[in-house]
């Protein structure tokens, strides 16, 4: 701790100037934090068990919670969907080909489980359970890997007697004595081998993105006013009003309804309906989604998704519908709900 | 600005179906002394004859648009969403060492968010003397630094492990940038909250965390967090990048990229290591036996062919010929870097641009001749610790092929006679 004392000296003159600090540094930049502040910020869960808040939740609960916040991206039974995280099964999977690594066959403490889903989910719209809730949704998946029945209730007092099977399958990095011992020396430099042959080539296997030529191309304008044209029967006066900008302006924007809306070419259904092809049209027509009765019964009474409508409804979703399933506190900018009626209306056929 | 200088440019696919008649016509033109003259030369362009841009027609510059397809680009299959994902650096249609930022890959696990400096608060606590709040004008004055450091994703070349996958250095290699940082050493904010209550640091963590939805968090023993971690604030002499970081970022020299928490917020100094999502579901790594390696923070010593490369394809024909790449080391500086034509059975040395910097990407160099016959391009780098980088089959040997991360073996590109290069794996 030299380097304190060389600072200290250093900066002597400096400290004494700003003598209404209270505390001894270096440099005396800074405030101290207050207590409230580190609690709202230092909400990590070491492994054995230190930073649990008190509470509790149970399987059941979970499982309601976690269908609510979870699933469309996990699926029901933490399964996941698509490419979004597995969280059960692949036990027994670790040393065979594409192992799958999910809490139950992969995760060694389940404070990190908690820890996780406590700060960063649900995925958007982190920091929003109880931990009432996030101790419900670690009993689902404890219950969705089989390491626990379905009376299960985890709190902060059992916590610990739960061990996931694989907290023993870890070793700390032993590359110094495994490779770095034997990748040493003085490496060949002729006659290092007899034959070469190629054994595998990337073309073969062709999943290499197609090259981005479209997107660098600087004509962006071109293509929505091919589209304009093709679809200029329906709604001609809506579609010549394609803005370019606003378009991009919209795409951004609806990152914000992505966790649960997709649109564009092989978009599908997932927490809410895929939304190609929806502006101009009656609400409550794209196929295989389930809506809820407050929008089936508006898109009887004749409710057309255009720029109004859908502006309403993003202003303020519960209360534009209410009873929607639509678990979105709404968009307060004008310009954004704008941009992604016009983003939306791209997509249109 | 007249039609010709705003000419369409050329798209990268006729680029490179162009190629093979290229290579051809480059031929011929060594040869025919006697051809008609150029009119680029001859007659007077419109460039030099009228005007250029005003300053100020670009208040902040971007490369120009015939240089459009210089981009990261993205493998949508890799991921669910953007929001979670990586892109990659054009690796192969740079040179030197510096990656500019435009262009460098990013990696973000809920998004780049939006932060301004004046809403930016960093704390430090956990087992200081007096735990801490400094605002960003508080970070710029303490004593700063200036290094350069490569940033590597653990997980470059992880799609490489089963086989040749991905068609480019862009997507085997791209998960790596190389800047210049302005920051201040770790080590001076740990010593402004004083560590004397942490007791012996010897078995003493600091845990860190970005202010993104993510709060993406890793733990660094105590000894690297007082080595050479620098909090940074400036990458290549302009403020971060939003996507890597604004307004401030942790730098963790030679080690994954995960560790460089972005938008950090919190330093906390623990007596054990927190064992965050990051640390344990992820960047541990699967050996063949299904156990796995946790910790393994440093990158190994590594090196890439950029050019000719499958993306970079010859296109001049036979002769003078430069064969160029990069080599790093997270153990320190790259001292040598060997080429092969053949497949690893022959190797030459080939030229260092300049002597290798610590944790730095170093460029290297084979000026050679090309005879126009089919090539089995290698590179392997050496560090200062002794360490050969290793083939694809010695790492199979040791770790299987599920570990995903930390996968450094010898890249090999399949050059044709007409001059197309194509990522295979050989015996």
């Amino acid at each position: 701790m030299s380097k304190f004392l060389k600072f200290t000296l250093v900066t002597g003159l400096a400290i004494s100037a700003t003598a209404t600090a209270v505390w001894a540094a270096p440099f005396g930049l800074g405030r101290p934090a207050l207590l409230e502040e580190i609690a709202a910020w230092d909400v990590k869960v070491m492994p054995d068990g230190r930073g649990l808040p008190e509470g509790r939740g149970d399987v059941e609960t979970g499982d309601e919670v976690f269908g609510d916040q979870c699933a469309v991206c996990h699926g029901d039974f933490a399964e996941g969907v698509g490419n979004w995280p597995k969280l059960a099964g692949g036990w027994g999977t670790l040393d065979h080909d594409d192992p799958l690594k999910t809490v139950g066959s992969y995760w060694p403490y389940l404070s990190t489980l908690w820890d996780y889903v406590n700060r960063s989910m649900p995925f958007g719209n982190a920091q929003t359970l109880s931990p009432d809730e996030v101790y419900a949704i670690v009993a689902y998946i404890l219950y969705s890997n089989n390491l626990v029945e379905d009376d299960f209730e985890l709190s902060h007092e059992n916590f610990m007697d739960v061990e996931l099977p694989n907290a023993g399958g870890f070793i700390v990095d032993d590359r110094a004595e495994t490779e770095y011992a034997i990748w040493h020396g003085e490496p060949c430099m002729e006659n290092c081998k007899d034959t070469v042959e190629i054994t595998m080539r990337a073309r073969v296997l062709d999943v290499t993105p197609d090259d981005a030529d479209s997107t660098a191309t600087p004509e962006p304008a071109a293509e929505p006013e091919q589209k304009a044209e093709a679809s200029a029967e329906p709604a001609p006066v809506a579609v010549a009003a394609v803005d370019p900008a606003l378009i991009e302006a919209g795409e951004k924007a609806f990152r914000k309804c992505s966790a649960c809306h997709q649109v564009g070419e092989g978009a599908s259904n997932r927490a809410g309906p895929a939304l190609n092809g929806i502006m101009w049209h009656p609400a409550g027509s794209v196929d295989g989604f389930k809506y809820s009765g407050a929008l089936q019964a508006m898109a009887e009474g004749g409710l057309v998704w255009t720029e109004e409508t859908l502006s309403a409804f993003l202003e303020s979703p519960k209360g534009f519908m209410k009873g929607t399933k639509m678990g979105f506190a709404g968009l307060k900018s004008a310009d954004e709900r704008a941009a992604i009626a016009a983003y939306l209306a791209s997509f249109s056929e | 600005m007249s039609e010709l200088i705003k000419g369409k440019p050329t798209s990268r696919r006729a680029f490179l179906r162009g190629s093979v008649a290229a290579a051809a016509g480059a031929v011929a033109a060594g040869t025919a002394q006697a051809g008609t003259p150029d009119p680029l030369i001859t007659e007077v362009q419109p460039w030099a004859n009228g005007f250029g841009d005003g300053v100020d027609a670009t208040p902040y510059g971007l490369p120009i648009q015939y240089e459009s397809d210089v981009i990261r680009r993205n493998v949508e299959w890799l991921t669910a969403d953007t929001t979670s994902s990586i892109n990659f650096t054009p690796i192969h249609a740079l040179d030197g060492t510096i990656t500019p930022q435009g262009c460098a890959f990013e990696r973000h696990h809920s998004g780049a968010i939006d932060l301004r400096k004046e809403d930016y608060r960093l704390m430090i606590n956990g087992l200081v003397d007096t735990p801490l709040v400094f605002t960003y004008a508080d970070l710029e004055r303490f004593p700063r630094e200036n290094h350069v450091y490569f940033c590597e994703c653990a997980a470059n070349t992880g799609m490489e492990w089963a086989g040749a996958q991905l068609n480019g250095a862009q997507f085997t290699h791209g998960m790596i940038h190389n800047m210049e940082y302005t920051g201040v050493p770790l080590r001076t904010l740990l010593e402004e909250a004083g560590l004397d209550v942490a007791g012996d640091l010897k078995d003493k963590w600091v845990y860190v965390e970005g202010a993104d939805a993510s709060s993406n968090g890793r733990s660094i023993p105590m000894a690297k967090a007082l080595g050479d971690c620098l909090v940074a604030f400036k990458a290549n002499g302009e403020a971060l990048r939003k996507e890597h970081g604004y307004p401030v970022r942790l730098v963790v020299p030679g080690w994954e990229g995960n560790m460089w928490v972005k938008w950090l917020r919190r330093i906390e100094v623990t007596d054990a290591a927190v064992e965050s999502r990051e640390e344990t579901s992820k960047y541990t790594d699967t050996l063949a036996d299904g156990t796995s390696r946790k910790w393994t923070w440093v990158m190994d010593a590594k090196s890439i062919i950029t050019s000719p490369s499958p993306q970079a394809p010859i296109t001049h024909g036979t002769g003078p010929l430069v064969i160029t790449g990069l080599a790093w080391s997270g153990h320190g500086a790259i001292t040598r870097v060997d080429v092969s034509k053949d497949g690893g059975k022959t190797w030459e040395t080939a030229r260092l641009a300049k002597p290798g910097e610590a944790k730095a990407l170093t460029r290297f160099y084979l000026d050679t001749t090309w005879d126009g016959e089919e090539m089995l391009l290698q590179s392997r780098a050496m560090d200062e610790t002794g360490y050969i980088q290793p083939t694809k089959a010695q790492l199979r040997e040791v770790r299987g092929e599920n570990s995903i991360y930390h996968n450094n073996c010898i890249q090999t590109w399949w050059v044709r006679p007409n001059g197309e290069a194509e990522n295979v794996e050989i015996s």
